[in-house]
């Protein structure tokens, strides 16, 4: 009885507030704007005949049809990619420096890769907009030191949403990496210099593999939020920078056509599947790998 | 391993600079006098001055704590019910669909999250307010709690509950006598990121709230969309104190603790 | 005709391969290593062995080229090997913990110093399968460290260090990892791999017994010093110290005073209620001079009554017997409170044997079965 409670209230939770919100996403998004725009009263019985008489795919012809959608999804995809690779030319060095700092180090290091994260996302985005802009403090800063003539537009441009993405998650990327490269034991650097390798040598053929594991999970972590991202586009990015998240906010709030915006959204998910299957798959390999 | 190189030491200090400046200038120019955010010209408290005299942030923060408090909470509470019945709960059916359940909000963009709930909140007619961000909020820090506490309990010695069992607990008992206490740090932890998620959460806040409560996210966000403004930055800078204090007198409590457990463990075996 | 006996370290026409010249290491306040000398000749199996902390790690970290010595030279055939970094020297070392590359496969980290230079591939092969050959490891050339046995893994790391065919090879407590019987079955093939290599090795350990089992001279060392260098049989019959004597195996040590009898022969007195014992020393002592009496258990034997005609013989009472199946020590309380350990073999069975708890018994033992030592 005590089991039957205990397992019976947070998953009917999750059923309700996950998983039945995200049916009637999909549903929407096979509605006709009439039906889906509020009231949509028609309710569960009505509702489910309804739903499927009114059955059709409009919405994602409409996506297919309308290059927008098409070049903000290539877009979000393109720019979740290149910022994690730049998160990672940036954490790893990072990571690689905390696993190398004397051991009573370590824990103080730690805590200020995680403290950011603490702070408010939206709070760290926006400490970007004073820096970035015309008059910002990076552009004060360049002027200053005499290296441009006049100041560079860096806000409202996809640059910005790099630098905004590479910021915001970067301890993502760190902690799995530092992690890995904690548990790596000295005495394989020590063997590998020992049959003949360089430094670098050894880096490339025993730390960097050996350190994949994290690599991999790091890059994921900041991938698939990436991809998704709502809040950095919209303060750091312009008009040029086509992402999904946001997309969809505006279909949803803008232009109120929610059938089009629940479209997109079912579209997001079906690209975040692979990158999110494959996350899973390193995840449990690792784990099994530890046993 | 630990032979820093000066590559290391430069990687180490660029990056730390890179993640602490910006903070560091929101936090100076705070106290700018000038309205224009960049330019310095002199010394001023006057922005908190008038932070604190808008209503409007001040009943957006009431509700933003309002519900942090309470979603965090709940949360905690079905996280940890949930942890259990994954960790403990053996097999049942819908154990899958349960499990997919706990870790797909994990990775769920918030567009995504916040958009469904909110046609649902329409579907069934319920008013959008404080209730229903506390409702979106505990669904998606639950999963995170019960990641927390899951982990924590996969490392639990089984054979402590048994003895519990041995020595004539039920199962309750033996949950809140024994689990429970030892469990305590993973379901705190789990508890104040929770809070700190919803007090930060402004994508999943803003379609799941409604004109009667507006959450300080949803403000500032309105607000800085229109550009930097320094009243922003006031804000911005007390959250960020209230945050550093938290964290590191978080980490002297249980570095504390440590040093005492260490110390009681050295002068037990001098005894 | 007998066969000449392998002692370069006896022949002073013959150069050393390693030399420790004055070597120190010191790591902030804490020394290491102590103004340190030694010689060690090629195709030497030599055996550092001390406690933990003795500095003897540090010695052979030093030889691969981890640390540099503080002061001192350090030459290897002649030449100062301090300025050479580690994958540079033509040393090689068996790590510890093996430190086997996890994601190669046994084949590849066999491999893996022999692509550092220009071999062609397929002289590589060759030397691979040799080594797997030698180290019986030719079934699981595609497995990963993983997927084989402590033993296994022990042999591929060693394949793997001698595999660049070093002109030294350092072995880090290669058997540390290994439970006691397998130790014993591979100390033999340590020793028979060394001879077929004809490879100068340097073992690092702890343990006597194995130092005893595989060294052709063992070092023992404490607090950065070498106590003695010397054969396993010279150590263990002819110890310098009282460290020495009681590090290696089990020991009586008599605490006394020597006067000289005459023809190396001493009186020991060491009670004042006891008759002086009587030893034979090389070692000459002054009249009154402190000395330490150190007779191993085996070379005291017990009896009922006083045997006739023994240089030492002392009377005690059984306070303890330890049962080791083949041997048993009886552990012998004299009158001023003093243990004497003596060991017999056990020839019979436990039920007929003739002593027990609270017996009284006399133990002897000849006046040169024990070493007398100043300190």
């Amino acid at each position: 009885m005590q089991r039957l409670i205990l397992i019976a209230v947070p998953y009917a939770w999750l059923l309700a507030l996950f998983l039945v919100p995200f049916l009637i996403v999909f549903k929407i998004s096979l509605s006709d704007v009439e039906l889906a725009i509020p009231p949509y009263t028609p309710t569960l019985s009505d509702g489910l005949i309804q739903f499927f008489q009114a059955l059709d795919f409009e919405n994602f012809a409409f996506l297919a049809s309308d290059d927008l959608y098409w070049k903000a999804y290539l877009s979000s995809l393109q720019i979740a990619l290149i910022s994690t690779l730049l998160t990672l030319l940036v954490g790893y060095p990072m990571a690689y420096g905390m696993a190398r700092a004397p051991e009573e180090w370590r824990p103080t290091l730690m805590m200020l890769v995680i403290l950011p994260f603490w702070t408010s996302f939206l709070i760290r985005v926006y400490a970007w907009m004073g820096i970035l802009s015309q008059e910002g403090f990076l552009n004060q800063f360049l002027l200053w030191t005499g290296l441009i003539g006049e100041p560079l537009t860096i806000l409202n441009t996809t640059t910005a949403v790099y630098i905004g993405i590479v910021y915001t998650y970067l301890p993502f990327m760190i902690l799995p990496i530092f992690a890995a490269l904690d548990r790596l034991d000295g005495s394989l650097i020590e063997a590998a210099e020992d049959l003949g390798c360089s430094r670098f040598q050894a880096f490339w053929l025993v730390t960097i593999p050996l350190s994949r594991n994290g690599i991999v999970a790091g890059s994921f972590l900041v991938f698939i939020p990436a991809l998704g991202e709502f809040v950095i586009p919209s303060l750091l990015g312009g008009s040029g920078t086509l992402m999904i998240g946001k997309v969809l906010w505006e279909e949803f709030f803008n232009n109120r056509d929610w059938p089009v915006a629940s479209a997109v959204a079912v579209i997001l998910l079906l690209i975040l599947i692979i990158p999110i299957v494959l996350f899973q798959r390193n995840q449990q390999k690792q784990a099994e790998a530890e046993q | 391993m630990n032979r820093l190189s000066w590559f290391n030491v430069t990687s180490l200090t660029l990056g730390f600079a890179f993640l602490y400046l910006p903070m560091v200038i929101l936090v100076v120019y705070s106290f700018n006098e000038s309205k224009l955010v960049t330019v310095w010209a002199g010394f001023s408290t006057k922005w908190y001055g008038e932070l604190l005299g808008n209503e409007a942030f001040l009943d957006a923060a009431w509700v933003t704590l309002k519900v942090a408090v309470l979603s965090s909470t709940l949360a905690t509470v079905l996280g940890t019910m949930a942890a259990y019945v994954l960790v403990r709960g053996g097999r049942f059916l819908g154990r899958t669909v349960f499990s997919g359940m706990i870790y797909a909000p994990l990775v769920m963009p918030e567009v995504i999250t916040g958009l469904s709930l909110l046609l649902l909140f329409i579907g069934i007619g319920l008013d959008r307010g404080v209730l229903t961000i506390v409702l979106a909020h505990t669904t998606f820090a639950m999963c995170y709690v019960s990641v927390v506490v899951s982990s924590r309990l996969l490392t639990f010695d089984r054979s402590l509950e048994e003895a519990a069992l041995d020595l004539g607990c039920t199962g309750f008992e033996a949950f809140r006598l024994v689990t429970l206490p030892i469990i305590a740090p993973a379901v705190i932890s789990g508890w104040l990121l929770a809070f700190t998620l919803s007090l930060d959460d402004l994508v999943i806040a803003s379609f799941t709230a409604g004109p009667s409560a507006t959450t300080l996210p949803i403000k500032i966000f309105s607000a800085v969309r229109l550009g930097v403004s320094p009243e922003i930055n006031a804000l911005s800078t007390l959250m960020i104190a209230v945050v550093t204090i938290g964290v590191i007198s978080a980490s002297l409590v249980s570095k504390r603790n440590s040093l005492r457990q260490q110390r009681d463990e050295q002068a037990a075996a001098r005894a | 005709m007998p066969e000449s006996v392998f002692a370069p370290w006896d022949d002073p026409s013959e150069e050393p391969l390693i030399r420790f010249r004055n070597v120190t290491k010191q790591f902030g306040d804490f020394t290491a290593i102590d103004d340190l000398t030694l010689d060690i000749f090629e195709r030497e199996f030599f055996a550092l062995l001390g406690p933990s902390g003795c500095g003897k790690t540090t010695m052979m970290r030093m030889l691969a080229g981890f640390e540099t010595p503080t002061s001192g030279v350090i030459e290897l055939a002649g030449q100062d090997i301090a300025p050479v970094p580690p994958n540079k020297r033509a040393v090689n070392m068996m790590f510890q913990s093996y430190a086997l590359f996890p994601h190669l496969s046994v084949y590849e980290n066999i491999a893996f110093g022999l692509r550092r230079g220009n071999m062609p591939k397929h002289d590589i092969d060759d030397r691979v399968a040799e080594m797997l050959k030698l180290t019986r490891l030719e079934k699981f050339a595609r497995r990963k460290p993983h997927q084989i046995s402590g033993g296994q893994r022990q042999r591929v790391a060693l394949a793997r260090s001698l595999a660049k065919a070093p002109k030294l090879l350092l072995l880090d407590e290669p058997l540390g990892a290994l439970d006691a019987k397998l130790r014993q079955a591979t100390q033999f093939e340590l020793m028979d791999i060394q001879e077929k290599t004809g490879t100068t090795f340097v073992i690092v350990t702890h343990d006597q017994e194995e130092a005893m089992t595989v060294a052709s001279r063992v070092a023992v060392m404490d607090e950065g010093r070498i106590m003695q260098v010397a054969t396993p049989e010279h150590i263990y019959e002819a110890p310098e110290s009282v460290y020495v004597a009681d590090f290696i195996g089990d020991v009586n040590i008599i605490r006394g005073t020597a006067t000289p009898l005459g023809e190396q022969r001493y009186s020991i007195s060491h009670s004042a209620d006891a008759p002086p014992l009587v030893a034979v020393s090389e070692r000459p002592f002054a009249t009154d001079q402190t000395c330490h009496l150190a007779i191993r258990p085996e070379k005291v034997s017990i009896h009922a009554e006083r045997p006739d005609g023994a240089d030492n013989a002392v009377q005690g009472t059984v306070l303890d017997i330890a049962y080791l199946g083949n041997i048993s020590t009886y552990h012998v309380a004299l009158p001023d409170g003093q243990v004497i350990k003596a060991q017999t073999a056990n020839t019979r069975r436990v039920s007929r044997r003739s002593f027990t708890w609270e017996d009284t018994v006399w133990l002897s033992w000849t006046a040169t079965a024990g070493v007398l030592l100043a300190q």
